[in-house]
């Protein structure tokens, strides 16, 4: 295919025409864009230059706003590049630096071009190469043309000079070796008196001290400076982000800094300096109450404006400050407030996060009431957000800020009610949770989830199916509170149980097995107490053992007698009868028998248990209703077993149990943990893992008997098994207790977990009530009394699964050999001889900044000291390196240097180096740094 | 630093984009498509800053188009402001009251504008007078070579070639 004719140069459609074309559209977009395309393709072969940049012009045009490929020219720009012609430059780094990057093959080709341009004398060139630069850079572009940008740094011309400096950020990032070369010349630019060169140094400061700040100490002097004399806003701002990041590394800084950083706050004029230095206040110099105090009132002139932008930014700066000065936002808490209500969904989230910010255990329900009643009126979003910060806010640290659970759980329940509530997995977890730990809730805990049961309204909303398969566990577990289990039964038997997915069917199924076995439990139990029986000793022995039951379970009875004193108060309402127990059976059979054909497996195993308890049971009990004859008598008995194995089987409690309890077990002799275990994998291999919950039941019944670990909430139940199993783990678990954990609620609760925040002191309520009292009363909501009349339950703590593990961040490697190579510069060097102490502030300005060095004369002995063993081979090995001596910074620890190291290896030129540095860890005194007494 | 730069019009056309931290082709998109779903939705007379994948989005509506600079957490917002406005005075002076229809048709000007403004993600000049010197420079460094390239004599030296 041959090149373009002179033709196609000549009647070549200008971008201009590329996009009237494109806005006309008399032939679609996508249609008219691939035939330009093609035109361009073959344009950009032409060997016109001119030619060639217009379609190249075009290309970037597509390229940037429609999202075309313009990978393919990547040649063509470097050819265009090499024009003399300054237009055909402008085009081709445009396209260069729109499209190049990392793995861009042609890249290697570009050096020469760029140092070529670098070296320009027309400053524009020189713009463009070091544009292009900043953009495009890589390890070895910015390797290879440091000493240009380095000869930049002191160029006469400021153009050049600034945007040389503004380049260097690059060049460090990408090679943080040029460090050791070009920091002085960079250091020496904070001295220059343009503002624009000032401005772009300072800006690079700004940048580096973000990624590690306390490299940059040493130079506090000279931005102290800056900052006194500055007139530029621009350069103030930046300035004071350096400081707000080396104010805490220094106390003395701070103290310096803080009375110019308030005259300015006083001062200024513009509004975002004004805010820089409120900002730089309340992250860093949060300890100076007049500060903070002038701040805040700045801050509440930005509440109070008009302006949205900054009422949000003063309520991000409250949030800021409340971490430590919670008065703050109390003083500005109407403001707070009324920004719920803002039209603005950013400041309603901001102002939101204020208001949970003050919430402490005095307040958290008036707060939280206002809060629910403000979600049910406002949008779904707002609602879900309001909820989910209140769930996280009270489940914080173990629930504590709460301290009447009762009202929490029905706030739980209210909560879930709400029409936009999307927040079910997080309540349902709560609920369990809460349930498990504290035992004092579970009577209101019941209630509430009957509440939940008990309105088929509910079992339509697909996001309460998680709140539902919580309540039908908690009511099913907790049975023995509830006042009526028959009305239970009936909840979650009801028909629009259909509605929900089967895993939660399955646990309404579960649950309802454990309240029929409760009723039948009370009814039997208390109907043999009147009969007069001595059945009970002709027990088997399995069963008598399961009177060390009753050590774990405070609630489970002993016997029909107490049974029928326990539950007299309970189940008043509605007394268990033999007919309403023979309805619940049929019931049952109606309700589950189509069950039995369900195609999950789940559900469908859950409903044939269930119906074949009641197989069991049933025949019996409707004889003994109707006839109650003595010869059944030997029938029941066998029925009352049943049913009282089923009942001390459910009635065994679940408690949290430690991730870590498995490792307290010691191991028993003869026990080989690490066998080969490969044939069971072969054989088990296509069985999934047990989805994982936050929770693991581990009861130790249950984990004996089928080694499964029970990650969800239903406990396998085998009718026939039971009798059986049940007996034989009570024995086994006598000869082996040691090795079963000491899951014993009563022991939990006992010495070994202390409780937390077991008693409330009265005397602690206060102003905090009475602010809300206040702020109950703005938003329009009936007062309600903290009810702190009784002490907190106790909520049962293990101690290394609620802590959250803290995960280490691993600083970056690149930023860490950057910070080194800035460290060495700035620390390390000894190309002058230390001086006399020239080190204060008021010297500062005479000194060219190069010499920082002469302040540190004992960080150089040591040093020189240290290194005396290994640096002569060191030292020629850096000779042959060329260019400038290097200096490895003692402070740097192992890691940091095997990161460096690993860099280096990518890079040709780096071999050994990597090896040089290696060895030195070993040799290097471990030092801290030292900071300079530069603020005397 | 500022991390890119975006001229959206109101009806999600993208007038401008800069890239001064590395983005793929891919992700340049669905940056375009998600940040224009947030910022072309939200009202008049809120405020005008939102928060994005841990970045902040400072975004000003100018008549019809939107500009918008995405910048690190702990940068000033005003300040970023500021710059916009910076950036569209001086656009204004350049083409003399500034229409949608001048970037579009200028889009590699309006490009070499912020060059002069912004370099690796910061403020560069902060002047506008000198921003309008520096690109009228240029221009006339573009036009003599425009001239040149155009000559008859060039092309009859090319079509001989």
């Amino acid at each position: 295919m041959s090149g373009p004719s002179l033709m196609d140069s000549l009647f070549q459609r200008s971008l201009e025409d590329l996009i009237k074309g494109l806005r006309q559209q008399l032939i679609g977009e996508q249609a008219f864009i691939s035939k330009s395309l093609e035109e361009i393709r073959k344009e950009i072969k032409s060997t016109d230059l001119s030619t060639k940049s217009t379609a190249l012009l075009k290309l970037s045009y597509l390229s940037n706003l429609h999202f075309q490929d313009m990978s393919f020219a990547a040649f063509p720009a470097l050819e265009v590049l090499s024009s003399p012609r300054f237009s055909h430059k402008k085009i081709a780094y445009h396209a260069i630096s729109l499209s190049f990057h990392d793995s861009t093959p042609v890249l290697l080709l570009i050096t020469n071009h760029l140092r070529k341009d670098l070296n320009s004398t027309n400053e524009f060139e020189v713009s463009l190469s070091l544009q292009c630069l900043s953009r495009i850079a890589n390890v070895d572009l910015a390797r290879d043309l440091t000493p240009e940008v380095f000869a930049l740094l002191s160029s006469n011309k400021l153009y050049v000079r600034k945007r040389a400096v503004a380049v260097v950020l690059r060049v460090f990032e990408k090679y943080p070796d040029s460090v050791r070369v070009c920091f002085k010349r960079l250091v020496e630019n904070l001295e220059n008196s343009d503002p624009q060169v000032l401005s772009a140094v300072v800006g690079v400061f700004s940048e580096l001290a973000c990624k590690d700040a306390r490299s940059y100490l040493p130079l506090a002097p000279e931005f102290y400076k800056i900052l006194v004399d500055s007139k530029n806003n621009w350069i103030s701002i930046k300035v004071l982000k350096i400081f707000s990041k080396l104010a805490p590394l220094e106390p003395r800084l701070a103290k310096r800094v803080v009375e110019p950083i308030c005259d300015l706050m006083r001062d200024t004029g513009a509004k975002s300096l004004l805010f820089e230095c409120i900002r730089t206040v309340v992250t860093s110099l949060s300890e100076y109450e007049s500060a903070v105090r002038l701040a805040v009132g700045k801050v509440r002139e930005f509440l109070e404006d008009e302006d949205p932008n900054l009422k949000y930014l003063g309520l991000q700066a409250l949030r800021i400050v409340a971490e430590k000065h919670l008065w703050a936002v109390s003083e500005n808490k109407e403001v707070v407030i009324k920004s719920l209500s803002d039209a603005d969904p950013n400041i309603k989230v901001e102002s939101l996060r204020l208001v949970m910010a003050m919430v402490s255990e005095h307040n958290v329900s008036e707060i939280s009431r206002v809060l629910v009643n403000y979600a049910i009126k406002s949008d779904p979003v707002f609602c879900n957000e309001i909820l989910g910060s209140i769930l996280s806010t009270c489940s914080r640290n173990l629930y504590e800020i709460i301290v009447d659970f009762d009202w929490y759980v029905s706030l739980l329940g209210e909560m879930s009610r709400i029409p936009h509530c999307q927040m079910g997995d997080e309540i349902e977890n709560q609920l369990i949770d809460i349930g498990l730990r504290v035992k004092d809730v579970r009577p209101e805990l019941v209630r509430v989830a009957r509440d939940l049961l008990i309105d088929p309204a509910l079992l339509g909303n697909s996001f309460l199916h998680g709140v539902l398969s919580a309540a039908a566990w908690a009511s099913g577990e907790y049975v023995e509170f509830s006042r009526n289990p028959l009305e239970l039964m009936e909840a979650l038997l009801q028909p629009r149980t259909s509605l929900l997915p089967p895993p939660i069917r399955a646990i309404y199924i579960q649950s309802a097995f454990k309240v029929l076995v409760f009723c039948l439990h009370t009814c039997f139990m208390r109907g043999k107490s009147i009969a007069p029986s001595a059945s009970l000793d002709n027990l088997p022995a399995g069963v008598s053992a399961s009177a060390s039951y009753e050590s774990f379970d405070d609630f489970s009875v002993e016997n029909g007698a107490d049974a029928a004193v326990v539950h007299g108060q309970t189940c008043a309402s509605a007394p268990i009868t033999k007919e309403s127990i023979v309805n619940i059976l049929n019931l049952v059979e109606f309700a589950l028998g189509p069950l039995l054909g369900s195609h999950d497996v789940e559900v469908q195993e859950r409903a044939r248990n269930l119906l074949g308890f009641v197989d069991l049971t049933k025949p019996e009990i409707l004889t003994s209703s109707i006839h109650g004859k003595r010869d059944s008598e030997g029938k029941r008995v066998e029925t009352s077993k049943i049913i009282k194995l089923m009942h001390d089987a459910f009635s065994k409690e679940l408690g949290p149990v430690s991730l870590s309890a498995q490792g307290k077990v010691s191991l028993p002799d003869g026990l080989v943990l690490k066998e080969n275990l490969g044939d069971l994998e072969m054989v088990c291999g296509d069985i999934e893992p047990p989805s994982s919950n936050s929770f693991s039941f581990g009861s130790p019944f249950e984990e004996e008997k089928d080694g499964l670990s029970f990650s969800n909430l239903q406990i396998k139940e085998d009718n026939e098994q039971s009798n059986e199993s049940t007996s034989l783990l009570a024995a086994h678990r006598k000869r082996h207790g040691l090795y079963y954990l000491s899951s014993g609620k009563s022991e939990m609760i006992s010495n070994d977990y202390p409780p937390a925040n077991d008693h409330m002191s009265q005397g602690d309520i206060n102003d905090n009530a009475d602010d809300l009292v206040k702020l109950t009363a703005e938003s329009l909501i009936p007062k309600r009394k903290p009810k702190h009349g009784k002490p907190r339950p106790v909520v049962v703590k293990l101690d290394e699964v609620d802590e959250k593990p803290v995960a280490m961040k691993q600083p970056e490697s690149r930023d860490d050999s950057l910070s080194g190579a800035v460290r060495d510069v700035l620390f390390g060097s000894e190309d002058i001889p230390p001086t006399s102490s020239q080190s204060n502030l008021s010297n500062s300005s005479k000194r060219k900044g190069k010499e920082k060095q002469h302040t540190y004369p004992h960080i150089e002995s040591k040093e020189s000291a240290a290194g005396d063993g290994n640096s002569s081979s060191r030292r020629r090995k850096d000779r042959s390196q060329g260019k400038e001596r290097r200096r490895r910074s003692p402070r740097k620890n192992d890691e940091e240097r095997k990161d460096a190291d690993q860099k280096e290896k990518k890079k040709s030129s780096g071999r050994h180096k990597s090896r040089q540095r290696a060895e030195e860890p070993l040799k290097v005194p471990a030092q801290t740094p030292v900071i300079p007494d530069f603020l005397l | 630093m500022i991390h890119f730069v975006l001229l959206i019009s109101r009806q999600g056309k993208v007038r401008l984009t800069k890239w001064y931290s590395p983005y793929s082709q891919k992700e340049r998109t669905k940056v375009i498509r998600e940040l224009s779903g947030v910022i072309l939705t939200r009202g008049p007379k809120l405020c005008n800053f939102v928060d994005w994948r841990g970045f902040k989005v400072v975004y000003k509506r100018y008549a019809s188009l939107y500009f918008c600079m995405c910048i690190d957490q702990d940068d000033n917002e005003l300040e970023v402001l500021e710059i916009i406005h910076h950036f569209v005075e001086i656009l204004d002076r350049y083409f003399g009251s500034v229409c949608e229809l001048d970037l579009i048709f200028n889009f590699h000007k309006a490009y070499y504008i912020l060059d002069e403004l912004l370099l690796a993600g910061e403020l560069q000049e902060s002047s506008k007078k000198t921003i309008a010197r520096l690109i009228a420079a240029q221009d006339s460094l573009v036009e003599t070579a425009k001239e040149q390239a155009s000559s008859i004599s060039n092309i009859i030296a090319q079509a001989t070639k």
